[in-house]
C-alpha cells in the first residue's frame, strides 16, 4: 500500500540530506505507529507521502503508483483522492461549520464524493460514530473544543473511504483520557473503511494499540532531520 | 477549482470586517476618480458647447482668450470698445450673412446685462447648432423691455411681466439705474451656456440708461425721465463686441485677416472654436492635476488592499495548509488570493459608482442652484468605463502580490506551516 525505496530528500540550500530511507513499507490495512520526535524529518516524510514534496531520488509508491514521477497537479489530485490527513491541531477551517468541514474532501475529490455514497448522510453518520453532539454539527468549527475539533478532523479524514490515513500527532492536544478514546475511535473507523493507517507520534505510550511500531530514527539513515 | 473559489468566497466573508474597510477605501477612491472625470467631461462639454453657428467673434484688439471671456462668457471687462461705424463696415461686408452687436458693462444682481438686437435670439446657436428657445414670452421690442436667461429668472424668481432695474458695472451694489425699470417680456429656455446667466436688453436701452450719465456716474442735476428718452438719438456710438455669421464658411480666414487689418481702428477677430480650445488648454492643467491626484488616491486605496491581504496571509497560513492537505494545488491557492483581491476591487469599484450616482442625485439641485452646473445621472461614458477597467486592472496587479506570496508560502510550508 505504501512503499518507499532508496529515497533521498534534501531541502534547498542544505548540504546533507534530511531523509535517506532504504526501505519503508506498509501493507494494506496495516496500522503502524511511527515514533519520531520533532526534528527527525517527520514533517518532511509526511510532505513526501502527501505529494507536496518530491524526493531527490527514490520511489514513493502508494497503491502501486510511484507518485514521485507524477506532475504536481496529479500528485495534488492523488492526495485528494486517496489520503486522509489528521494533524496535531487547527485541522479545520474555522469559518466553516463542523459538518461542512467534514464534507470538504468530497468537494475536492469526485472519487471520494462517489465513495461516500450520499456525502451528507455519510458526514452525519461519521459525526455520530465519532460521538459529536448533534447541536455542534452546524456550529462554526472555531467554536468547538480542541477534542471536538479533532473528532471532526477524523471524520473529515475518513469520509469517502480513502485508502490511506495519515495522522500526525493527532492526540497531543488532548488529555490522557481523551487520547485513549480518540485512538480507539480512529482505529475502529480506519478498520471499518479498510484504510491503511500511519500514526506518527513522539509519545511511545500510545504505541500499544498498533499492529507494528517503527522509529523514524531506525529507518532514516540521514544524520539529522531538517529541524522541521 | 470551483470548490476553491467557493471556499475563497466563504473565507472572505469570514474576514468581511477587514476586507470591508479595504473595500470602502476603494469605493471612496473610485467615486472620487469618477467624479473628477465626470466634472471634467461635463465642464469641457458645456464649455465647448457654449457657442456654435457663429463664425467670428470680433472685439477691440486684445488677446483671443480675453475676447472670448468677455464676449461669450461675460467675464472680465473689455479694455476698449468698438466704434459703431466699424460694426457697420463689417456688417455690410459682402461675405457677411449677419452680424449681431453686443454691448456690456451693466448688471442685474450680479448677472451680466448684454445690450444687443432682437435678431440675437435668431442667430445665436449653442451645442450642436441648437437655436435659442423662449420658455415664455417673446423677444424685446421696446426700449425698456428685457429677456432673461433661464437661470436668472429661476434663481431670482422672475416671471414675464415683472419689472427689474439694472446696476451700473458688475458689482452687486453699484450705482443704480433705478429711475428706468425694465419689463420682462420673455424668459429663455435653459441652454447650459452663459446665455442662461444673462439679462438681454436692446442696444438702445443701454444708451438710454446712460443718457444722464458721464464717466461712470450720474450727472448731477441732470435727470432724464424714462418717458422722455425717445426724444433722444438712442443709436449707440460704441459697442463691446460683435458676433458674425458668414454666407460661406470658406471665407472665414479671409474675413478674419480683413478685420484684423481693419484701417479704422485696431480690431481682433477670432474663430470661436479655436479660441475655446485655447481657453480650455489654460484650464487643462488644473483639470489634469485633479485627475492625477484622484488617480493617486485610487492607487493608495489599492495599496491598502494589498497590505490588508498580505497582513491577513500570515494568520491564514494554517488555512492554506489545510486546503493543500485536502488536495488544493499551489495554483488554486494563488487563484484564491488573487480572486479575493479582485473581488474586493470590483465590489469597491461598483460601490464607488453607486456612491457617485447617489451623490449626483442628491446634489444635482444644489449644484444647479449655486454653481449653474448641470449634473445629470446617466450611464457611464466610454472614458468612465475605461477608467473602471483601469481600476480593475490595477486591482488585479495589486492582488497578484498576495496571490504570489501565498503560492510561495504554500510551496514552502507543505502540509505543516512554520509559524
Amino acid at each position: 500500500m505504501i512503499a518507499l525505496s532508496d529515497l533521498v530528500f534534501r531541502w534547498p540550500r542544505q548540504a546533507g540530506p534530511c531523509l535517506d530511507i532504504a526501505d519503508f513499507a506498509l501493507a494494506t490495512g496495516e496500522r503502524v505507529f511511527l515514533q519520531g520526535p520533532s526534528g527527525s524529518g517527520k514533517s518532511t516524510l509526511l510532505a513526501i507521502l502527501g505529494g507536496v514534496a518530491v524526493p531527490e531520488r527514490g520511489r514513493v509508491e502508494l497503491l502501486g503508483q510511484d507518485i514521485a514521477v507524477l506532475t504536481g497537479h496529479r500528485r495534488d489530485a492523488f492526495r485528494a483522492d486517496h489520503i486522509g490527513f489528521i494533524f496535531q491541531q487547527f485541522n479545520l477551517l474555522p469559518w466553516l461549520s463542523a459538518r461542512d468541514n467534514v464534507l470538504l474532501p468530497c468537494t475536492f475529490s469526485a472519487r471520494r464524493y462517489a465513495r461516500a455514497g450520499n456525502p451528507a448522510t455519510e458526514a452525519t453518520r461519521l459525526l455520530e460514530r465519532l460521538d459529536l453532539a448533534v447541536d455542534l454539527w452546524d456550529k462554526p468549527a472555531a467554536e468547538l473544543s480542541v477534542g471536538q475539533q479533532q473528532r471532526v478532523a477524523a471524520a473529515r479524514a475518513l469520509i469517502g473511504k480513502p485508502e490511506i490515513l495519515i495522522a500526525d500527532e493527532p492526540t497531543s492536544a488532548l488529555d490522557a483520557e481523551r487520547q485513549q478514546v480518540f485512538i480507539d475511535l480512529l482505529l475502529t473507523e480506519a478498520a471499518a473503511v479498510g484504510a491503511t493507517l500511519l500514526f506518527v507520534s513522539h509519545d511511545q505510550r500510545l504505541a500499544a494499540h498498533f499492529d507494528r511500531v517503527l522509529s523514524l530514527a531506525d529507518i532514516n539513515r540521514a544524520a539529522t532531520g531538517s529541524g522541521a | 477549482m470551483k470548490a476553491v473559489l467557493l471556499l475563497a468566497l466563504k473565507s472572505a466573508w469570514a474576514r468581511r470586517l477587514t476586507l470591508g474597510i479595504a473595500l470602502i477605501a476603494i469605493a471612496l477612491a473610485s467615486a472620487l476618480l469618477l467624479a473628477v472625470e465626470r466634472v471634467r467631461h461635463d465642464a469641457r462639454q458645456s464649455f465647448t458647447q457654449s457657442i456654435s453657428g457663429v463664425d467670428l467673434v470680433v472685439g477691440a484688439r486684445t488677446g483671443g482668450v480675453q475676447l472670448m471671456l468677455y464676449a461669450v462668457f461675460h467675464s472680465g471687462n473689455a479694455t476698449n470698445n468698438i466704434r459703431w461705424d466699424s460694426f457697420e463696415a463689417i456688417a455690410t461686408h459682402p461675405a457677411v450673412a449677419w452680424a449681431v452687436p453686443l454691448s456690456m458693462g451693466d448688471s442685474h444682481r450680479g448677472y451680466p446685462v448684454v445690450g444687443t438686437r432682437a435678431d440675437f435670439f435668431e442667430h445665436f446657436r449653442y451645442a450642436a447648432g441648437q437655436p435659442l428657445a423662449f420658455a415664455t414670452g417673446k423677444p424685446f421690442a421696446a426700449v425698456f423691455e428685457t429677456v432673461l436667461g433661464s437661470e436668472v429668472a429661476q434663481s431670482l424668481g422672475y416671471r414675464t411681466g415683472d419689472r427689474i432695474t439694472l446696476t451700473h458695472g458688475m458689482a452687486e451694489l453699484g450705482a443704480d439705474h433705478a429711475d428706468k425699470p425694465f419689463a420682462i417680456v420673455g424668459v429663455l429656455a435653459p441652454t447650459g451656456t452663459p446665455v442662461d446667466r444673462t439679462v438681454h436688453v436692446s442696444l438702445e436701452a443701454i444708451t438710454a440708461i446712460h443718457l444722464d450719465w458721464a464717466g461712470g456716474a450720474p450727472l448731477p442735476g441732470l435727470n432724464i425721465p424714462a418717458e422722455q428718452v425717445r426724444k433722444f438719438d438712442l443709436q449707440p456710438k460704441e459697442i463691446t463686441a460683435l458676433l458674425v455669421g458668414l454666407k460661406s464658411r470658406a471665407d472665414v480666414f479671409r474675413l478674419q485677416r480683413h478685420i484684423n487689418a481693419y484701417k479704422g481702428e485696431p480690431l481682433l477677430a477670432v474663430l470661436p472654436g479655436v479660441a475655446l480650445d485655447e481657453l480650455w488648454q489654460t484650464l487643462a492643467m488644473v483639470e489634469r492635476t485633479l485627475f492625477v491626484l484622484s488617480a493617486l488616491v485610487v492607487l493608495v486605496g489599492l495599496a491598502g488592499l494589498t497590505a490588508t491581504l498580505l497582513a491577513g496571509l500570515n494568520e491564514r497560513r494554517r488555512e492554506l495548509a489545510i486546503l493543500r492537505a485536502l488536495g488544493a494545488s499551489p495554483q488554486a491557492i494563488f487563484l484564491m488570493l488573487t480572486v479575493e483581491g479582485l473581488l474586493v476591487t470590483a465590489l469597491g469599484m461598483l460601490a464607488g459608482a453607486a456612491l457617485l450616482a447617489a451623490g449626483i442625485a442628491t446634489l444635482a439641485p444644489l449644484a444647479q442652484a449655486h454653481f449653474g452646473v448641470n449634473l445629470a445621472l446617466r450611464p457611464p461614458s466610454g472614458s468612465e468605463l475605461a477608467l473602471l477597467a483601469a481600476i480593475l486592472a490595477t486591482g488585479l496587479l495589486a492582488s497578484l502580490v498576495p496571490g504570489w506570496r501565498a503560492w510561495r508560502m504554500s510551496l514552502a510550508d507543505g502540509l505543516t506551516p512554520r509559524n
